[in-house]
């Protein structure tokens, strides 16, 4: 049993050794994180697990991977890039140049629909996607843009469910039980690490992606991040979080006005 | 908080009519649905009851009265100040949202408050939570196998844990109507 004055020492040390701050994560979903990592690698008490963390870098690198969630997958809620498709994309092709940020990105496959979703619209050449996570090694993955060929059948179906009409398979090349995505939309992302705790804005964006990672964040540093996508976004830019995500509990609500069903908003002040 | 798969919304339709308009505590209901963000399923229960029934949205505040149903696709968890928070991590019991996990965290905020309820289904999922729930002190409660569509959840539960009533739809209902 690990109570809650152990997981305050953990993030204690997490912060003044290394830097990284989760002390206004989630509670209930880090404990259950943390909980999970403590049965998976055996540590027979949570002493041993602070002190592997305080005293090993290398794994202080699993336990940043295990304990953030990147679970992920490509044209996830097809209704929503539908929405991104017939809604967003139109206006902000009206831009001469459109520039998107993926915050919290993690493994990239949302950033591929995206950049497909842009080829299809003819914007890819005047956009640049920018991908941030706080996790290096996921970041790794984006660059490369290398998916489990197992998972095509079903994120062509979400591809074609969010009005894809061409081939999926077009887009990557299959080998080794793998699919690697084109080069040509690859050459549009941009990867850095970007912790939404600490970091500030570092450009102005038309269009802000922050899928499902709110929820892994407390109220007050919700608010912290809001504010921070408020200032990076141009006048009568976009926001979309996730499905289950909502402004509707935040300090910046009345800046943004929702355009439909999907969780988009768009600024308007 | 009720955790329930297949067979078990045949059970709700029956149970919630059967509730009382102002209960003086929420109801989490965590159900496997099929994978979709379809917000319907909320819209139908809510039909069948007067207390107020909605999809949990993050860090939503937990108000008395309320039935509040997991969204597909998430695990729902519960935090100290009583709001609710989401988790999109991986499967448990091939389940998402799992039973286990919502009924693990309520047990941690309200421990001997908490009742946990299980209902018809086919798989191991809300055993590990309703042993959670024992151990913080509350209260476990499957439906009657026998009554149930697919016997195996509740089956499952009665076999590991001593859990403290077996019921059917109506002494169900008569149950969480004398709660305070």
């Amino acid at each position: 049993m690990i109570d809650e004055e152990d997981i305050d020492l953990l993030l204690n040390d997490l912060f003044d050794l290394y830097g990284y701050d989760f002390t206004r994560y989630s509670r209930a979903s880090l404990k259950r994180r943390i909980v999970r990592l403590c049965s998976l690698d055996k540590f027979p008490s949570f002493a041993e697990l602070r002190y592997r963390v305080r005293s090993d870098p290398q794994y202080l690198k699993r336990f940043v991977e295990e304990v953030t969630v990147n679970v992920t997958e490509m044209f996830r809620d097809p209704a929503f890039y539908k929405s991104v498709r017939e809604e967003v994309l139109p206006v902000l092709g009206t831009k001469p140049f459109i520039r998107i940020w993926h915050a919290g990105c993690s493994t990239g496959e949302e950033v591929y629909s995206m950049a497909i979703l842009l080829k299809e619209a003819n914007l890819l050449r005047r956009s640049l996607l920018y991908a941030t996570d706080l996790n290096p090694s996921v970041l790794e993955k984006v660059r490369k843009g290398i998916f489990p060929l197992a998972l095509m059948k079903q994120y062509s179906e979400s591809y074609i469910a969010s009005g894809g009409t061409h081939d999926f398979s077009s887009y990557y090349t299959a080998q080794y039980g793998q699919a690697k995505f084109d080069n040509e939309l690859s050459e549009k992302i941009i990867i850095s690490t970007h912790n939404l705790v600490s970091d500030s804005s570092f450009n102005e964006f038309d269009l802000i992606l922050c899928r499902n990672v709110l929820i892994y964040f407390d109220k007050d540093l919700q608010d912290r991040v809001l504010n921070l996508f408020d200032a990076s976004l141009g006048t009568l830019g976009y926001l979309a979080l996730g499905t289950k995500e909502t402004l509707k509990f935040s300090a910046v609500h009345n800046k943004f006005k929702q355009l439909n069903r999907e969780k988009i908003w768009k600024k308007i002040m | 908080m009720i955790g329930g798969s297949a067979g078990s919304l045949e059970v709700l339709f029956r149970l919630l009519p059967l509730l009382r308009p102002d209960l003086p505590f929420p109801v989490a209901l965590v159900l496997h649905r099929r994978n979709s963000s379809d917000s319907s399923l909320a819209e139908l229960l809510g039909s069948k009851t007067l207390n107020p029934t909605q999809e949990v949205e993050d860090k939503e505040p937990i108000t008395p009265g309320t039935i509040y149903l997991a969204p597909a696709d998430y695990h729902l968890l519960i935090e100290q100040d009583r709001t609710f928070s989401l988790d999109y991590s991986e499967k448990i019991n091939f389940s998402r949202p799992s039973i286990d996990v919502s009924f693990e965290s309520a047990a941690e905020i309200y421990g001997p408050g908490l009742v946990g309820i299980l209902l018809s289904g086919a798989n191991e999922d809300g055993t590990g939570g309703l042993m959670a729930v024992k151990r913080a002190g509350g209260r476990a409660v499957v439906q009657n196998p026998d009554t149930a569509q697919m016997p195996f959840m509740p089956h499952y539960a009665l076999t590991h844990l001593a859990i403290d009533h077996v019921f059917d739809t109506i002494q169900m209902a008569a149950f969480i109507n004398s709660l305070v």
